[in-house]
């Protein structure tokens, strides 16, 4: 699968059709976001694979972002998994990227990759490398609605109280780009104190990601506290289909149920 | 177009959290958790996410300063550390050297380290040696 990409990148940089690509390079014995432009070795290029499938994934849409909003005019290459490819239409429709200045390389994950992130959809729809691996029974938010409504917020409140208020699960995010968070502001969220409140600040990013979340569970992986944030924001993103009958990032120019004005469209 | 993440270590504390320090065109950008590092494994706490903030701030010194007359001024490197010597020294020979106590910092490294307090204990001659972690 390596090769093929390689080779398609190699193609879009030595064609002209892109001014660089945003993928990962294996380098000092680590896997780093990485931008290849033309003449670059593509050697070290990796899929984010280190002991097991996708363990070193990173929010390489977040630096096409930072990359676009610098180079307007430039036509960028990223490589994409599932997660990412719904986020690149997310971001699409949020405008903060071009898709005329986009050309995803979309891979494919492999089953236990999907499986461990209880996974949708685990390939692109571009699919340029790899084979669709089947997509996963949402069946965590099931089951954890199995308990019973006090147990569930003894639950939660005792995984919110772990936060140690880094903000890693809104930096890491590749849906977050906004230039004032309500995580900052103080009318929602005081200043300085910890524990956070319970369960305001939980839920106020929960809220922001309902219909931006994209399941890529880079948000879980970032959290020194393990609190089981890919979890608590699938539940949101069930509401948000089970109300509108809509999924962030499925289909490439849907809008935003919440970011439309008017009389609710029809089902 | 000189886009880079350059592998590096958190200045804040003594875990050493691995992080790469994003950079665009020359400027920071980020702060992105390494996460292969052993150490920390792709997370970070506030601290470390926002190690590339203070690098380029206006408000950061970039020379020694002095208090000449009730005032800050900034002099040289050589001025500074002469000054510094020389009050060292005074102090150390007019009243004693556990009249001298020395901070170690863990934004250092254990090398710099080792090195303050082996100047501390047999340079000036004191025990007085202590962790800025503990401040």
């Amino acid at each position: 699968m390596i090769d093929q990409v390689k080779q398609k990148i190699n193609d879009l940089l030595s064609n002209g059709s892109v001014k660089g690509v945003v993928a990962l390079v294996h380098s000092n014995g680590n896997v780093a976001p990485c931008l290849y432009q033309k003449g670059d070795d593509l050697d070290k290029l990796c899929l984010g694979d280190t002991d097991s499938a996708g363990d070193a994934r990173y929010p390489l849409n977040k630096v096409l972002v930072t990359l676009s909003r610098q180079y307007p005019d430039e036509v960028f290459g990223v490589l994409v998994r599932g997660c990412d490819e719904r986020g690149l239409y997310g971001l699409y429709r949020l405008n903060q990227l071009d898709p005329e200045r986009v050309v995803p390389i979309g891979i494919a994950c492999p089953q236990s990759l999907a499986l461990q992130c209880e996974c949708k959809k685990p390939w692109p729809d571009n699919m340029m490398a790899g084979k669709a691996s089947e997509g996963i029974d949402q069946k965590g938010v099931a089951n954890a609605e199995c308990d019973s409504q006090p147990e569930r917020f003894s639950y939660w409140a005792g995984q919110f109280l772990k936060c140690v208020k880094c903000y890693g699960c809104r930096d890491i995010c590749p849906m977050c780009f906004c230039r004032e968070c309500s995580l900052e502001c103080e009318d929602l969220v005081s200043k300085g104190d910890l524990p956070v409140e319970i369960p305001v600040f939980h839920l106020v990013r929960a809220m922001h990601m309902a219909d931006r979340c994209i399941d890529c569970g880079l948000c879980d992986e970032a959290c020194p506290a393990d609190i089981p944030l890919r979890l608590l924001y699938k539940k949101t993103a069930l509401i948000m289909n089970a109300e509108f009958g809509f999924t962030s990032g499925i289909n490439k120019y849907e809008k935003s149920p919440l970011s439309l004005m008017g009389p609710a469209p029809e089902k | 177009m000189d886009y880079r993440n350059t592998l590096t270590t958190c200045t804040y504390c003594g875990c050493g959290c691995n992080l790469f320090l994003e950079s665009l065109d020359g400027k920071l950008t980020g702060t992105i958790p390494c996460k292969t590092s052993p150490v920390n494994e792709g997370k970070l706490c506030i601290k470390g996410w926002n190690a590339h903030a203070f690098v380029q701030s206006e408000r950061r010194l970039k020379k020694p300063l002095l208090r000449k007359n009730g005032e800050l001024v900034e002099v040289s490197w050589e001025e500074a550390l002469d000054y510094a010597a020389s009050r060292l020294k005074d102090i150390r020979k007019t009243n004693s050297p556990d009249a001298v106590g020395f901070f170690a910092s863990a934004k250092v490294t254990n090398e710099e380290n080792y090195l303050m307090q082996k100047f501390a204990r047999a340079g000036i001659g004191t025990n007085s040696v202590d962790h800025c972690a503990r401040l």
